[in-house]
């Protein structure tokens, strides 16, 4: 199957801030992972095994790797260059940031072997990442033969953010991340707090029991059995850094949202979110890669725009009031009515 | 003492790994090595058939080990005991039990070197805390297993740690000159043969705040830390107990499976999870001990009694008698209805 994939041909000039240059490939849209099986959206716990999807899809590999990958990564170093916080591990968390490290590096190599490789003699490794021009020679459990500590090193050279999760006392507690990309929280904020804290300021979902159930799953999280969902929200611009830290310079945009420039300045925000057992350390690593579609984009699949149009009409106010969607909804849901008749949609969420 | 008979056939083989449920994702392993380091305990080493590596892991992991004998199925959990810096080979400690309902009796009698077993990937459900100041671990027999795999993790790191270790007489006590040799004065030895017992109050009066203290083997050695730890104020999230209940025989019983709409025999020496994975209903689990909650059914009806053998419901939701661990719970009844 690798012997017909073509290698990735990436966007490397493509930007997520000032001028907002990324835009998504014909391709890539098709295979944007649309979080609405239906026309109507409320909470569920949405897991499912991360099994290898269909060829081409986001779910094919552990970690996708797609067009905007090499301006990605040039968007986490710039923000890191500003606000070093944005990765974080405590001590003891090491052996969890090798684990991650061995699993992004073992993954990339395996799926993309046009891109990465990986060679192996004992401890001593050899990391080839072809696309951001990296060789790397470093022995594995040496801290001191890499330039960055193990998970910031991997996480540098990987799109989506990074939670590492220590289990203990029943609990699942924040000890490690990489996140550049946030949909408005903060690591550094948020370090330390167990699941249920960390989640707290979701509404309606503790009331679900959605979380006991969902921590109750992930203490028993298996090895070689890894989890995912996808999880929504929209954003003004393609802008991946939505942080708490920087709510003065894109909090605003979202009052300037008219039924004229919706379709461009509205995207949808989607995170594919994965979740590991880790085998030396115990942990839990949780992945959250953001895909972001505009709707100018999105409306170029007919039955998308029916879809995206009625949930975002029909949203409980509570979720529209949390997803910070209240300023421009209703623009919206107008840049978005003409491309509704009223025709059913097909079930699931396949372009059609 | 290595046993490396090769002159009858193994009674047991790999199947070809069914497309079952996720769960039932299974390694295929070689029994490359036995050892009877006790006289009731031997130990197993296990390679994967296809030479290469088995999957990493974290100390105290067990997994649970595939045995296909003539007429059932045994699904067994053994904690790994080797290096988890070495993955050429698993390796488990097992007990020969008194009353075994055949697992162990099957292990040491069946097995040989040279038979292929299945075995599912490895779960840690009696981790050290990364956080700990200091590490104190208790064992009681067989229960030494999980601590050899921890001690590997513990070795040569800044936490302080040490081992006491107690067994009915020296020549019970597996896998010594491996601690020895490798931990020195930090394992501490006692022997019921010259009545030296641990000094429970001793132990776990005077440590130091940020203390972990970690206990595994029979039930009774797991009471004493555990409620002398409550005595002397430990809290719960300091101290750690793992006993995997073997599941415990009883009166034969009729369920009623509703979901399947299937009418399932438990007989008095299978527990009522293999009773029902013979019948060819599959159910969720992870240690088949009563641990980790895993395999919790709804029970829907129960002319009779449940007989609770879990260490994961509360009293109250044992009392309520609406949910059964089938792992290692039965019922005293005429018929059990059970929403599968």
């Amino acid at each position: 199957m690798n012997a017909v994939v073509k290698p990735l041909a990436f966007k490397p000039n493509e930007t997520f801030r000032d001028d907002f240059t990324f835009r998504n490939s014909e391709a890539a849209i098709r295979r944007f992972p649309l979080p609405f099986p239906n026309d109507e959206y409320m909470y569920s716990v949405n897991i499912e095994p991360h099994l290898p999807g269909p060829p081409g899809s986001v779910f094919e590999h552990a970690f996708d790797v797609d067009e905007h990958y090499v301006a990605e990564c040039r968007e986490r170093a710039t923000v890191l260059a500003a606000e070093p916080l944005r990765f974080q591990a405590l001590p003891h968390m090491q052996s969890a940031e090798w684990d991650c490290l061995e699993l992004i590096m073992n993954s990339l190599a395996r799926d993309y072997p046009a891109h990465f490789s990986l060679g192996k003699r004992g401890n001593h490794w050899h990391w080839i990442n072809r696309p951001l021009d990296i060789d790397q020679h470093f022995v594995f459990g040496d801290l001191a033969s890499l330039p960055y500590p193990p998970l910031e090193y991997i996480t540098r050279q990987t799109q989506g953010d990074f939670v590492v999760m220590d289990q203990r006392d029943g609990d699942l507690w924040i000890q490690a991340g990489m996140v550049t990309t946030p949909a408005d929280w903060s690591l550094d904020f948020d370090m330390g707090m167990t699941f249920k804290e960390w989640h707290g300021p979701v509404p309606l979902a503790h009331e679900m029991n959605v979380f006991d159930r969902a921590l109750k799953y992930l203490l028993n999280l298996r090895l070689g059995h890894p989890v995912r969902r996808l999880n929504w929200t929209m954003t003004i611009h393609p802008r991946l850094d939505t942080s708490p830290e920087n709510y003065p310079s894109w909090g605003p945009e979202r009052t300037t949202v008219t039924p004229r420039n919706a379709g461009d300045l509205v995207h949808l925000r989607v995170e594919l979110q994965g979740l590991w057992r880790l085998p030396r350390s115990n942990a839990v690593v949780f992945s959250i890669r953001t895909y972001f579609i505009s709707i100018r984009e999105l409306a170029t699949i007919p039955k998308w725009a029916r879809r995206v149009h009625r949930v975002a009409k029909n949203l409980h106010p509570t979720l529209v009031d949390y997803k910070g969607l209240s300023r421009y909804r209703d623009a919206l849901v107008e840049w978005l009515a003409p491309f509704d008749d009223g025709t059913p949609t097909t079930p699931g969420t396949a372009p059609e | 003492m290595t046993d490396t008979r090769s002159t009858h056939t193994p009674p047991i083989q790999a199947r070809p790994t069914q497309a079952r449920a996720a769960q039932a994702q299974t390694l295929a392993v070689e029994v490359t090595a036995i050892e009877k380091v006790t006289p009731l305990i031997k130990h197993f080493t296990l390679s994967a058939v296809d030479g290469g590596e088995l999957p990493a892991f974290s100390g105290g992991s067990h997994i649970i080990v595939v045995l296909r004998g003539a007429t059932r199925v045994y699904r067994n959990p053994y904690s790994l005991l080797s290096s988890p810096r070495e993955l050429d080979s698993y390796q488990i400690g097992v007990r020969r039990m008194e009353e075994s309902r055949g697992g162990s009796h099957f292990l040491h009698d069946h097995v040989t070197v040279g038979s292929r077993l299945e075995i599912a990937h490895p779960v840690n459900l009696f981790a050290l805390a990364k956080t700990a100041r200091k590490q104190v671990l208790i064992a009681g027999g067989v229960g030494i297993t999980p601590f050899l795999a921890q001690l590997e993790d513990l070795h040569g790191g800044a936490v302080p740690y040490e081992l006491h270790y107690s067994v009915r007489s020296p020549e019970h006590a597996a896998f010594l000159p491996r601690l020895r040799a490798r931990e020195g004065d930090r394992v501490r030895m006692y022997y019921d043969s010259e009545s030296h017992a641990i000094d429970f109050d001793g132990l776990l009066a005077n440590q130091p705040l940020g203390t972990h203290v970690y206990v595994c083997g029979p039930a009774g050695l797991i009471n004493r830390v555990l409620t002398t730890a409550k005595r002397w104020g430990w809290p719960d999230s300091h101290v750690h107990s793992e006993q995997f209940a073997a599941p415990p025989t009883g009166d034969a019983f009729e369920v009623f499976l509703a979901r399947a709409n299937l009418k399932v025999h438990v007989p008095p020496y299978q527990s009522l999870l293999e009773s029902i994975e013979a019948a060819g209903v599959e159910v969720p689990y992870l240690c088949r001990g009563g641990v980790c909650g895993f395999c919790q059914t709804t029970v829907l009806d129960v002319d009779g009694e449940l007989d609770h053998n879990d260490h994961f419901l509360s009293e109250a939701e044992k009392s309520r008698g609406k949910s059964i661990m089938p792992c290692v719970s039965r019922a005293h009844c005429k018929s059990l209805v059970l929403d599968l």
